[in-house]
């Protein structure tokens, strides 16, 4: 496919990775803050192409494995009812709330519909005026426009029985969360292509520059990603600590302005708590007064039950790229895609999954314990 | 979550929401077109969720290669600096 597979050459990751190799001449610590992109590097083997003095932490980059328990049982509540139709992306399906999943409650009756867009869902209520139609909005900025869209619509068109559980989350304040951290371990970022394709760049110059940290923004195909790392270094090699962009073809330095207009038209920035990280300030996206007819947790009045999480399950330390997932004493145990005990293990881009599907039977990776 | 296809924009419908059949090697789709009001038949788009988010820009797409170019000249990267 044109603008796939030529950045999947062979002969090109060579090429990046000799450049590399004469780069660098200190250790250093880059994290790549997206799921997609830790998927590649661990599909493609991109890690196993640096030097190695260059390690890659696996940043909280995956919506599905940081929505909130709470938010979860919210979920399962409203899809058991009567008279719901609950529509979800595919990855939100087997992530366990305390105890039970979404796909449990299809199993006992309750009618849970996977789409591929959340316009999909807002098509259902319009064929279904007799339900209630539902949409799980997860996701980070580069989701969050296709949700406004769909809330936006439902109002244009008058759909009163369509509204949105709303999970967003925003990417800078987590970074800014893993640099504040104490005993911080990154030294660089590769941030995530699609969401500065949305929001461009100008939310990173203010954490470059107060945390000394090159942030490159980058694309998810091998050469892209080895790029990106090649940017990073050279700017740490030359104490440089900048905004750049390397997915270039995708990404202008304003983002894409008629989505960020209708973000700011159906959203407002709210603060949120992370699964396995815990709250932070002004990292999530909430529906504005304007839209409160179609926010499913008015609707439904739901209360969480609390929001339990499996005791050995460490993964708000994988997301914080503080543990690799062989590090921890259930993976690939107790702990597998058919048996989830975390959000991690379950979503094509949680870390855990990914080490799951492409490492499992390769000798317990270096750890890199801090 | 964030993926995002590349895919070749075959016709746009205006109206209240502008949408647009969209080509991924052999299948094709319905796409949202509202967010790339410049795209027209014969560009690429990135979509995610149905949505289009991002025209691709054919210059910006030749970079990758470029900057391997200027590194060969800057890097002098000879054979023997074997990876690993
Ligand atoms: S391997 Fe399983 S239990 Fe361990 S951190 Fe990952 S999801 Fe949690």
């Amino acid at each position: 496919m044109r603008y796939v597979d030529e950045y999947r050459g062979a002969d090109e990751a060579r090429r990046y990775a000799r450049a590399l190799h004469s780069l660098v001449t200190r250790p250093w610590t880059l994290m790549e803050v997206c799921g997609g992109q830790t998927h590649a590097i661990v599909r493609f083997g991109i890690d196993q192409l640096l030097p190695p003095a260059l390690t890659l932490l696996h940043g909280p980059g995956c919506p599905v494995c940081v929505t909130p328990v709470e938010l979860l049982d919210k979920a399962l509540a409203i899809a058991s009812r009567p008279g719901v139709v609950f529509c979800s992306f595919g990855d939100m399906l087997r992530v366990p709330g305390s105890g039970r999943d979404l796909l449990s409650v299809k199993a006992a009756g309750g009618d849970v519909r996977i789409v591929y867009s959340p316009m999909d869902a807002l098509a259902l209520a319009e064929r279904l005026p007799e339900r209630e139609v539902v949409f799980f909005a997860v996701g980070f900025e580069t989701t969050a426009p296709a949700c406004a869209m769909a809330a936006h619509e439902a109002r244009r068109r008058g759909l009163r029985n369509f509204s949105l559980l709303v999970a967003h989350v925003l990417v800078p304040p987590a970074m800014e969360a893993i640099l504040a951290a104490p005993h911080r371990r990154v030294d660089a970022f590769l941030a995530a292509g699609h969401v500065c394709t949305i929001m461009g760049m100008e939310a990173y110059e203010p954490l470059a520059h107060a945390y000394r940290v090159p942030i490159v923004a980058t694309g998810f195909e091998p050469l892209d990603l080895l790029q990106g790392i090649h940017m990073c270094v050279a700017q740490l090699e030359s104490g440089r600590a900048e905004v750049e962009n390397q997915y270039a073809r995708a990404v202008r330095p304003a983002g894409n302005e008629s989505a960020r207009a209708m973000l700011r038209e159906v959203f407002e920035v709210v603060p949120r708590t992370w699964r396995g990280i815990g709250p932070i300030p002004a990292s999530g996206l909430g529906l504005r007064a304007a839209f409160a007819d179609w926010d499913a947790e008015r609707k439904f009045d739901v209360v969480s039950v609390g929001g339990r999480e499996d005791a050995a399950c460490r993964s708000g330390l994988v997301l914080q790229g503080q543990l690799k997932p062989p590090e921890c004493p259930a993976f690939g145990t107790r702990c597998t895609p058919d048996t989830p005990l975390g959000a991690t293990m379950v979503s094509s881009e949680g870390a855990c999954a990914a080490y799951y599907r492409y490492r499992r039977f390769q000798v317990p990776c270096p750890t890199t314990s801090p | 979550m964030c993926l995002g296809i590349p895919g070749e924009v075959l016709s746009t419908v205006d109206g209240p929401l502008r949408m647009g059949r969209v080509a991924f090697g052999k299948v094709i789709k319905e796409v949202c077109l509202a967010y790339v009001p410049e795209a027209a038949p014969g560009d690429f788009v990135v979509v995610h969720a149905g949505f289009a988010i991002s025209r691709v820009d054919p210059e910006g797409a030749r970079r990758v290669f470029a900057y391997l170019e200027e590194l060969g000249e800057t890097n002098e990267v000879r054979e023997e600096e074997e990876p690993r």
